[in-house]
């Protein structure tokens, strides 16, 4: 592998850029780990799912034209976050019309996005990870990942590798958490129902650690948790995977 | 034109110009005209594709799986003395109504004393009919009962009871089979008046989600298999 | 029907504070979710049939009017009347007009979400004729003055001891101190006050789960058997389908009727599957002397070449509402009119428009979890995007929104600038947490900070950190 390193372009979201630079680090070491060389290009933002998503085409296409350039030299594409690469794999391409020269650019970036756990174990056959957490884990399957990416056994299998990790799956794990981006400050009643439900399946788990793969639902799990005065802890699954697990978790200040 | 055929052309426009297809072209008609005529199978799921043996087998465990219940004679003489015997067996009175199905009217009555035949159309208090199946499906336990005056359809619905005799060689893999025996018997493209697909009785799940039989039609469905050959009367 | 669409927001508020309704649609999640997903895993073959339906119906509707007059010949030829009509208006004026031409005083009906589509109910009572719901669900609405809540199981969002009351309240002829504490003695007594009606009732009205073209037959799918005992035992038999419900053949409403049971209540098959074709023969000594198919539009042919075509494969099996947790949250009512759940969120803004159902597709966290057990693989999430996007064209969506994306919008075209605002806006937010690493309060986030704390950022973005590393 050292002859040739793999050259990944990072895609760090907006969410882990402002809120938790950590999980970008982690993923960077994770990668680091496992042969890559990485980099972050300076020209990306966020993936343009808050236009996608509120039904403003013209600004989407403008937002992934930028980032379609911006991760052109990479060999790779990988975020931390299954919503964000699920929006470059399987929404980009759909943004442009059939056959056009920024179509297959599109594309192009499609085919070489990953969703950072799937990509350690599914491209660089990653069997395990060299850290350790002595904790009793839950895993939320986030909806994007699970359902457009098919992020499922890749985290647990991981996880199985940190050692003195117990994972609890919780009931309804792929049951979305109620967050949808905008949907939860739009439709808050309906937002804050789901997420009551997914908090008693979290609590009912018994795991003292909730792990998940996108900031935006660990978020909104975690600030729900926090509000209730739940004792449990937040946390990326890439954090636990690079054996990154000093920082106050997700919600949690430093006293 | 007539009103109802204005709106025929209405609608029938709207879609042309929404498909942006021209009415006349010839190519669409016939693949729709090759289609229906060659009514070609889609996928048949492997278990309905089995030998009689294992078709009767398994429509007798997936009926009992939806709460019908199954039993087996050897012989059409057989029949009357069963029929009595589930009657007895679940307090029910010896009186039956059932079609002028000729396999049915040749079955010797008389065997089984008690028991009261009327022919015709289910009426209001009849509490047992007596039917017999055109075909069987084994896919899914499923009975496939064809109206007339050998059996007519309210003789499925009305009473609290049904029971139905089967002959073994009548017992198909799939829906498909079936519709290809229904084929043979009434035509290309023909059918009787109605066809029912019967899998176990009457059931509701409207209440709570909990499942109850018998919310409209029987409460209980008896199935007789006649274990004999396809075809020998 | 009239709508409260519109008024999505309030009714979603009340739905959550309605104790009774939220301890009915409990049973949702616990009982068809799981039943689908066994009755999925017990057939090898099930994704390839769902592969297989998706076509099939795409093949219809490229196909839609050649399958329709088929279909009409072949009703014709086995003695029944196609009658065609353009709106909801028309269909009801159609059916009320039949029923009055027969002189009919009680009316028996099956299932049908047309008729909730074209009011048919309230069409009947306003000429005198009195219609009977049978399915044991429909009755139980019928006598609550209630629209149903759900494709398959109108009464979802009622519990048992609601029902008994409204038994008590209306079958005031039986004794009061019977017992109808168990579903079984509600149903029980449903069947015996029913049974008198099909008997008595002048014209029974079914709707269609599929037409068939080949043979000219309507099928109904039904566990009760209500539908049958309302099409057999009156004189005259009215269908009322819309017209996408037509199928080429027989094989392949067998193809249909493999993945609607199990995706619908995981049966392998429901208990009664009921092909009607044509009134009854010369020596049929029961069924109906007329058999009438009235073919509704009311906007469908409009829906073909567009974004919404796909839409129209929809057999209205209710996996979509099962499995959507929006849906389980607030229930069907709360949707404003007859459709309901991740389908009606796209189906409702194409027939009534999207001015009065705009919010539908906006309520959808775009889970995903609809598409993904549609049998007929429609992508729900992506078309209520597609109507988002209309909305947002139409300058439908809040002029709140519109704004704040503006102006994000802006900022993440011009990466230099967006780093120095969100380091600023890191900086800030961490600040204003203090040591608690969350907040309570947050300026312009009252949504997000009504039931949940924001996390605080670590204080620095990680361009800034990674530039301070070294990195480029």
């Amino acid at each position: 592998m050292s002859e040739s390193k793999i050259k990944v372009g990072l895609f760090v979201t907006c969410l882990v850029d402002i809120f938790r630079p950590s999980v970008g680090f982690a993923a960077v070491k994770l990668l680091e780990d496992a042969g890559c060389t990485v980099e972050v290009p300076e020209m990306q933002t966020c993936c343009g799912q808050p236009a996608y998503n509120t039904g403003d085409r013209k600004t989407s296409k403008e937002i992934a034209e930028k980032t379609i350039r911006a991760f052109e030299p990479y060999e790779y594409v990988v975020a931390p976050s299954g919503s964000c690469a699920g929006m470059l794999k399987k929404h980009y391409p759909t943004l442009f019309g059939e056959g056009t020269g920024v179509q297959s650019r599109a594309i192009a970036l499609a085919d070489k996005t990953h969703e950072l756990v799937s990509f350690l174990t599914d491209v660089l056959e990653v069997k395990g990870v060299d850290a350790q957490f002595g904790r009793c884990v839950t895993y939320h399957d986030s909806c994007s990942g699970l359902r457009e990416l098919k992020v499922h056994k890749q985290p647990r299998k991981l996880l199985s590798s940190v050692a003195g990790l117990e994972l609890r799956e919780m009931s309804d794990a792929n049951v979305c958490c109620g967050f949808g981006g905008t949907f939860c400050v739009k439709y808050p009643d309906i937002s804050n129902d789901m997420l009551t439900k997914k908090m008693a399946n979290i609590e009912a788990s018994g795991a003292d650690v909730l792990l998940a793969g996108d900031l935006g639902c660990l978020m909104n799990m975690a600030g729900k948790l926090k509000r209730d005065g739940s004792k449990i802890e937040v946390r990326h699954v890439a954090e636990v995977l690079a054996g990154e697990t000093l920082l106050p978790s997700i919600g949690e200040g430093e006293d | 034109m007539s009103e109802n055929a204005t709106r025929r052309e209405e609608i029938l426009g709207r879609i042309r110009s929404s498909l942006k297809v021209d009415p006349d072209a010839m190519d669409r008609l016939e693949v729709v005209a090759d289609r229906l005529e060659d009514h070609k199978r889609n996928l048949v799921p492997e278990r309905a594709v089995g030998t009689s043996a294992k078709n009767v087998k398994q429509f007798c465990q997936m009926m009992e799986a939806v709460n019908g219940t199954v039993e087996h004679v050897k012989s059409p003489s057989e029949i009357p003395g069963a029929i009595s015997k589930y009657l007895r067996n679940h307090n029910l009175p010896q009186v039956i109504r059932r079609g002028s199905d000729p396999a049915l009217d040749k079955l010797p009555w008389s065997k089984a004393r008690t028991l009261q035949v009327s022919v015709g159309v289910a009426r209001k208090d009849d509490e047992v009919s007596v039917s017999r199946a055109f075909a069987a499906v084994a896919e899914t336990g499923t009975l496939v009962m064809t109206s007339g005056a050998d059996n007519p359809t309210s003789l499925n619905f009305l009473p609290e009871n049904h029971i139905v005799v089967v002959e073994s060689g009548r017992v198909a893999g799939s829906y498909e089979d079936a519709w290809d025996v229904v084929r043979a018997v009434y035509g290309d493209g023909e059918m009787p008046r109605t066809v029912n697909l019967i899998s176990g009785p009457s059931r509701t799940g409207d209440i709570e989600q909990k499942i109850e039989l018998g919310a409209h039609g029987p409460r209980r469905l008896h199935v007789i298999v006649l274990n004999r050959p396809a075809g020998s009367k | 029907m009239d709508s409260t669409a519109h008024n999505f927001k309030k009714n979603a508020a009340g739905a959550l504070n309605d104790a009774q309704l939220q301890r009915a649609l409990a049973h949702v999640p616990r009982g068809f979710v799981k039943k689908r997903a066994d009755a999925a895993d017990a057939l090898p073959e099930f994704e390839r049939l769902r592969d297989q339906g998706r076509d099939i119906k795409n093949h219809v509707l490229e196909h839609l009017d050649i399958y329709l007059e088929a279909f009409e010949e072949k009703v014709v030829e086995a003695g029944g009347y196609v009658h065609w009509a353009t709106t909801a208006e028309e269909a009801r004026n159609l059916v009320v007009r039949l029923c009055l031409d027969r002189e009919a005083e009680t009316v028996t009906k099956g299932k049908s979400m047309i008729s909730e589509e074209i009011g048919l109910n309230a069409g009947l009572e306003k000429v005198g004729i009195e219609p009977v719901e049978t399915d044991l669900g429909e009755y139980i609405i019928q006598l609550r003055g209630e629209t149903p809540s759900h494709l398959i199981a109108p009464a979802v969002h009622l519990n048992k001891d609601q029902i008994e009351a409204d038994f008590r309240r209306v079958h005031t002829e039986l004794p009061e101190e019977r017992n109808l504490h168990e579903p079984a003695s509600l149903v029980h007594e449903a069947r015996e006050i029913l049974r008198d009606k099909y008997l008595d009732a002048d014209v029974g009205i079914t709707g269609a789960n599929f037409l068939i073209a080949e043979t000219g037959t309507s099928v109904i799918v039904t566990n009760e058997g209500n539908g049958d005992l309302t099409q057999i035992l009156p004189k005259t038999h009215i269908v009322i389908a819309s017209i996408e419900k037509v199928v080429p053949t027989l094989e392949d409403a067998s193809t249909f009727v493999r993945l609607l049971a199990r995706s619908a209540t995981g049966q392998e098959i429901s208990n009664y599957t009921t092909f009607s074709t044509g009134p009854k023969r010369r020596g049929d000594p029961d069924g109906p002397n007329e058999y009438h198919v009235v073919l509704l539009d009311n906007g469908r042919s409009s829906m073909l070449g567009t974004e919404f075509q796909d839409m129209l494969r929809c057999i209205r099996c209710g996996a979509c509402l099962n499995h959507c947790p929006v849906y389980q949250a607030v229930g069907g009512h709360a949707y404003g009119w007859v459709y309901s759940g991740p389908m009606g969120s796209v189906l409702t803004p194409n027939l009534i428009g999207v001015d009065e159902a705009g919010h539908l597709p906006n309520a959808s966290t775009f889970c995903g979890r609809c598409e993904e057990v549609c049998p007929m693989r429609i992508p729900l999430p992506r078309m209520m995007r597609n109507w988002r996007e209309r909305e947002f064209e139409k300058h439908l969506t809040p002029f709140t929104i519109r704004r704040g994306l503006g102006v994000w919008a802006w900022f993440a075209q011009r990466p230099k600038l967006y780093q120095r605002v969100t380091a600023l806006a890191s900086r800030l937010l961490k600040w204003r947490a203090g040591s608690k690493g969350r907040m309570k309060n947050v300026p312009l986030a009252d949504g997000w900070v009504k039931y949940r704390d924001l996390p605080a950022p670590q204080g620095k973005t990680f361009q800034q950190m990674w530039k301070e590393r070294g990195n480029v």
